[in-house]
């Protein structure tokens, strides 16, 4: 039996050859790539074996998979999602129970070493991880599983990047990164809660088109959506630049699209597309809304102190406390320790110049002898 | 009978110095005290802007083009960093060509008990625990071991400063490639290592503080001069 190609599942799932066309160049430029790429996805899409997709779900909120489905190409989503729907996805799969667990086992046997698996969410260690059980399975227990023939891995969201919420201090249930707990496998981090859908979509695409892992930055982010920070591209960055902030949520600044720093913007610190792709079609993202970025794509963005805040508590040291506080205490004992330590030593020096006086006189006496 | 070795001394020079009747040692060679003052200068430009930058200014009215506040403050704190990463290097390139009392902000012997002995009679000179102070060419042991607090401190911001730059000239920038794994170290995620940039530009204003204290009073209490030590490079005794 011939392999069957994306192309030939996308053509029975009803998609034109034309629209199959379009899919291909809103690829290439999802992915910032020339128009010279647009045959040779297509020639990919058409010859290549179809990669299979494993969509797992452990700790999470679904929310990866709310963005994801509401991708704002639509194209690209009933594309993609429909070549991954004949896999494995127990949250929006056909098939249940057994019958599902039938297919995850099928597809991991059938494709072995040549699927890929996306987890949504991440493994809680504690207590042998009963505190998330798929299928009556520990998760930990099938994402290794799953895990162990697949060629890549993607995990999508903070969850399964870094732990996200469910891994804030103090983690009850000892909630994982993905990459904690497999360690033998390229993984691919699309982090942010949840990621961008045209982000998921593209990442996804990439893999299956070309059949590797897109170039990723020192923390494992794909570089194409993860190399800048909010920062960067914002609109609002001629106000900072400008020194001009909002002060209050209300103020005039406010009303006028000032930059949001004063109100614990973290777009300095955080990579991710959103002031470039933005949200919902393309329509707004938060810091167009007036509210800053709270570093959501960003490692422990829930523990890093308050969102509105930019000299935030460090508790690098077990203390809950911001670099200013600890500053100005250490600053202000010192101040005084300073202060009195001057006057001490001006009383002590009176008292001992009498005698000091002598002594210098001694030794005048002895070098003029 | 050979003398105990010491650091400092307590009454007139040693003779291998140039004999009772001199009263002034050639110390600090020109370019450690040009480094001095020109670290003295950027470092308080730096923890001035540095300030700003966490905890800006109160808002410019008007138009954005008409203003670039944050951009000079950042500007001038982005020149003044290049003064002290470009001097600390040259400083450390002097303290190997240098005379022997350029190395002490380097090399602080530890290792020796003599050294310690001498470091608790300064730290009890301090408390007005004796009645007068060690003479030292060089640093005494308690000014010597924070001015290398102060050096590790300014690696380390050094370090931190030019990670938080890469962030900004972008990922494919030398500063990113060379400074970028600092970021890693502390977790990730770069907030973390504005609040501990920010930490150690509290340490910087602390040892100024200490520091400045310290050499006006030195100068004036322990017979020995100080500050004009570090102008014209000799110190002078007196007693
Ligand atoms: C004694 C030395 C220094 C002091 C006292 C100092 C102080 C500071 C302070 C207080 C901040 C604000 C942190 C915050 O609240 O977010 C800051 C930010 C920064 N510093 Fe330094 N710094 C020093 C050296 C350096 C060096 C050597 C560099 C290297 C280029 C550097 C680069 C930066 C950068 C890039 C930022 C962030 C600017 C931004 O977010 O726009 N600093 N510094
Ligand atoms: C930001 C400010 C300053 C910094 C970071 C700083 C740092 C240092 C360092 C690292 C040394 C050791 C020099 C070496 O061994 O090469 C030193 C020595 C010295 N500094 Fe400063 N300094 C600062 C400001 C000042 C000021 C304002 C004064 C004068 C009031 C001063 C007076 C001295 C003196 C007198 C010495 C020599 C001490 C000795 O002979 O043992 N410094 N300083
Ligand atoms: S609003 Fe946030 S991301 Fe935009 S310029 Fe201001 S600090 Fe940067
Ligand atoms: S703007 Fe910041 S907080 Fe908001 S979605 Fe983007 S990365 Fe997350």
């Amino acid at each position: 039996m011939q392999m069957e190609s994306f192309y030939d599942v996308m053509r029975s799932q009803g998609v034109s050859r034309r629209s199959f066309l379009k899919f291909c160049s809103l690829t290439a430029t999802s992915m910032g790539l020339g128009a010279g790429f647009v045959p040779q996805i297509a020639h990919a899409l058409e010859n290549q074996p179809r990669t299979p997709v494993i969509w797992l779900h452990g700790l999470e909120c679904t929310c990866c998979s709310e963005s994801f489905i509401r991708s704002a190409h639509p194209l690209a989503k009933d594309a993609i999602l429909s070549m991954i729907s004949l896999d494995y996805d127990d949250t929006i799969m056909a098939a249940a129970g057994h019958q599902a667990e039938a297919i995850l086992d099928e597809i991991t046997t059938k494709y072995k070493g040549n699927y890929i698996v996306a987890v949504e969410g991440n493994p809680p260690l504690n207590e042998d991880g009963m505190f998330c059980m798929p299928g009556g399975e520990p998760f930990v227990e099938k994402l290794k599983r799953v895990s162990k023939d697949a060629s890549a891995i993607i995990a999508w969201g903070a969850c399964a990047s870094w732990g996200c919420v469910q891994a804030a201090k103090p983690n009850p249930t000892r909630a994982t990164p993905v990459a904690d707990v497999i360690t033998d496998k390229p993984i691919i981090k699309v982090p942010g809660c949840p990621p961008i859908p045209e982000v998921m979509a593209a990442v996804i695409t990439y893999m299956v088109t070309f059949g590797r892992i897109p170039p990723l930055d020192r923390q494992g982010r794909p570089k194409m959506f993860y190399g800048q920070r909010i920062h960067d591209k914002c609109y609002r960055r001629p106000h900072f630049d400008a020194g001009q902030f909002v002060e209050d949520w209300d103020d005039e600044g406010a009303r006028k699209g000032y930059c949001l720093y004063k109100m614990g913007c973290k777009g300095p610190t955080t990579y991710n597309a959103c002031s470039t792709v933005r949200w919902n079609d393309g329509v707004s993202f938060p810091i167009q809304s007036g509210h800053g970025c709270i570093g959501c794509s960003e490692n422990g963005f829930w523990d890093k102190g308050s969102f509105y805040d930019r000299v935030v508590d460090i508790n690098q040291f077990g203390i809950e406390s911001n670099a200013d506080k600890i500053g100005l205490t250490v600053a202000g004992a010192a101040g005084a320790a300073i202060v009195a330590h001057a006057a001490v030593s001006a009383i002590k020096s009176t008292a001992l110049k009498r005698q000091d006086l002598k002594s210098l006189n001694d030794v005048q006496r002895e070098e003029t002898r | 009978m050979k003398p105990l070795k010491t650091y400092g001394f307590d009454n007139d020079i040693p003779a291998e110095l140039g004999g009772r009747r001199t009263t002034a040692v050639y110390v600090y060679q020109a370019p450690v005290r040009i480094w001095h003052w020109l670290t003295a200068i950027s470092v308080m430009v730096l923890a001035i802007t540095g300030f700003f930058i966490g905890k800006p200014l109160p808002t410019l009215s008007g138009e954005a083009s008409a203003h670039f506040l944050m951009g000079y403050i950042r500007f001038a704190h982005f020149a003044a960093a290049y003064v002290l990463a470009v001097g600390l290097i040259f400083r450390i390139y002097w303290a190997i060509v240098g005379n022997a009392y350029s190395r002490e902000l380097f090399i602080v012997p530890v290792w020796d008990p003599q050294w310690w002995r001498e470091f608790f009679y300064e730290v009890r000179w301090y408390m007005f625990m004796v009645r007068y102070p060690k003479k030292y060419v060089g640093h005494n042991p308690v000014g010597q071991f924070a001015m290398f607090c102060f050096f590790l401190c300014a690696v380390g911001m050094i370090l931190s400063g030019f990670a938080l730059y890469g962030e900004g000239l972008g990922e494919q920038s030398w500063a990113y490639r060379m400074f970028g794994w600092v970021i890693s170290l502390v977790g990730g995620n770069s907030m973390t290592l504005h609040g501990l940039h920010r930490l150690g530009m509290w340490f910087t204003i602390l040892f100024v503080m200490l520091h400045i204290y310290a050499a006006i009073r030195e100068d004036i209490m322990s017979k020995q001069s100080m500050i004009s030590t570090m102008v014209s490079g000799f110190r002078m005794f007196k007693s």
